[in-house]
């Protein structure tokens, strides 16, 4: 971990990539999941996002992919109030976000190397522009070999990192996980939060949401703590357990 | 890189799957209600030209009843009254039928006539009237009491308004079924468009929040089903093409005449129906797709 964890408790909410402000969120009618969230987070940052299971963790990563609107309080993301942004212009609010999410939800008829390629084709790009960097990207993922292979065939792991690949295979500026390492062994976790560590070397602001809290601790970086939906902790773990 | 995959030689697979097993149930309900629509309209047709070929028929034809005076035989009455008749403008033909032939037609009621000869038998005139131009009822009895004939003319109105009011009858009715069927068969197009979408809705799922506009996605669906639903159409309009064309065969020069007069043009009447279906998918994919995206956010 070479980036100083301390710059990201530093940053100004006037530059923050990601704010929230008073944010609370329900499900219908529902009680809320989150209430009164505030909190920024700087460009370039890395933070893990904590907390027991039902304390709000997923609901905070939708807010922030735009999969799902505040009821109470303002999102800001990349200095924008998404509440302003107009619905024709949220697709691309998106593709500047990669998400691993927690099902995968890879698409079962096409190939890894397909489905790593999904957002740049989204994106509009042609085949010519983006196959040798996806064949690299999945060489970077340890997929290699397992490029034409479908989704169905492809063990846990394997799967995990493909939903990786296309979180990042656009560049994107923010980087959200949900429990990406819950369905692997430890060896593979750490493979796959080595891949974060580069991306997030590479600029990209990466927030991890993960139940592992033996890794958050050995990590190092800021933590966002909630239970009850409620923030409360913000900045480097605790080191009281 | 792999000798397995080879990235210069690789194609895109398209965003959704080329085919799937759900398809093949709802390709053929889809071709089972476009056949019955199409097999209805063919018959909406056929019972429109039969009706309108009964009236036309009733129309085209007067009889005279002719009742003669003591003065004169039945059958030199009858002939003057045809004589009479065929000189009114707006008649093409008169024609005396023979004694037979009305005591033919009272048979029924009175059995066989032939031996009596002193039964006043009234002498028939069977009228072809000019289908363009034809004589009015007052126009004939006006000729026939000119030249001192005791006649009735029956221009067939009091039972041609039954037959043109069963005629207009029959097309309602079958309109009306037509309407039902081609209503249903919207109906479950949508729903199945509906379901198979709802079926499909991870991939909706991914391509929205992988950044994908919302008009993107609802074209992606809206080709695809609608490019089924014409499938089917075109399936079930084929089908119901061959059974029409069927119908005019066994029923020789005028297809089952009078009862079903199909005619080869009406065949015509079945191309509409795979872009119809098309269509009602591709709006219902739309509007799925769209409330579908709408509960994601």
């Amino acid at each position: 971990m070479s980036r100083n964890p301390h710059a990201a408790l530093a940053q100004d909410a006037e530059t923050a990539i990601v704010r929230f402000d008073d944010v609370s969120m329900r499900y219908g009618r529902a009680p809320e999941t989150l209430k009164d969230l505030s909190f920024s987070l700087a460009p370039g940052s890395f933070h893990f996002l904590t907390g027991p299971s039902g304390a709000g963790k997923s609901s905070l990563l939708k807010l922030i992919y735009l999969a799902a609107r505040p009821s109470k309080g303002l999102v800001h993301l990349f200095g924008q109030d998404v509440s302003q942004v107009p619905t024709p212009e949220r697709p691309a609010l998106r593709r500047r976000i990669g998400v691993v999410f927690q099902e995968l939800l890879l698409l079962d008829h096409l190939s890894a190397f397909d489905n790593a390629a999904l957002p740049l084709r989204i994106a509009g790009m042609k085949a010519d522009e983006y196959r040798q960097d996806v064949a690299e990207l999945l060489a970077w993922v340890g997929l290699r070999s397992r490029m034409h292979a479908m989704p169905a065939t492809l063990a846990g792991g394997e799967k995990q990192r493909l939903a990786i690949a296309r979180a990042v295979v656009a560049r994107p500026e923010i980087l959200l996980a949900d429990e990406p390492t819950g369905n692997v062994d430890h060896e593979m976790a750490v493979r796959i939060l080595r891949l974060f560590v580069e991306l997030n070397r590479l600029g990209t602001t990466i927030v991890i949401a993960t139940h592992d809290q033996d890794m958050v601790a050995r990590s190092g970086m800021p933590v966002l703590h909630i239970e009850e939906g409620r923030l409360v902790h913000h900045g480097l773990p605790r080191t009281d357990g | 890189m792999s000798d397995f995959f080879d990235p210069g030689r690789w194609k895109p697979a398209p965003f959704l799957p080329a085919s799937d097993a759900r398809d093949g149930a709802l390709t053929f309900v889809i071709a089972v209600l476009c056949f019955l629509a199409c097999l209805t309209a063919l018959g909406v047709i056929a019972a429109d030209r039969a009706a309108r070929g009964w009236t036309d028929q009733l129309r085209g034809e007067a009889t005279i009843v002719v009742r003669p005076k003591s003065n004169e035989t039945p059958d030199s009455a009858a002939a003057r009254a045809a004589e009479t008749l065929a000189g009114v403008p707006g008649v093409v033909e008169a024609r005396a039928l023979e004694a037979e032939k009305a005591e033919a037609l009272i048979a029924p009621w009175l059995g066989d006539v032939a031996d009596l000869e002193d039964l006043p038998v009234p002498r028939l005139v069977a009228v072809v009237l000019d289908p363009s131009k034809p004589a009015s009822t007052q126009a004939m009895d006006r000729a026939l009491k000119a030249q001192g004939l005791d006649a009735l003319v029956d221009d067939h109105s009091a039972w041609m308004a039954d037959i043109q009011r069963s005629a207009g009858m029959a097309r309602w009715i079958g309109a009306a079924v037509f309407l039902m069927i081609a209503a249903a068969a919207g109906a479950v197009v949508a729903f199945a468009t509906r379901a198979g979408m709802a079926a499909r809705r991870e991939v909706v799922e991914v391509l929205h929040l992988t950044g994908a506009e919302d008009a993107f996605i609802a074209r992606l669906f809206q080709s695809r089903f609608a490019l089924m639903a014409a499938r089917a159409g075109l399936l079930g309009a084929g089908g119901a093409a061959i059974v029409g064309a069927g119908l005019r065969l066994a029923g020789g020069g005028a297809g089952l005449t009078p009862v079903l007069p199909v005619a080869w043009s009406d065949l015509l009447a079945v191309l509409p129906c795979p872009l119809a279906a098309a269509a009602v998918a591709a709006i219902a994919a739309r509007l799925t797709a769209a409330a579908l995206i709408r509960e994601l956010v």
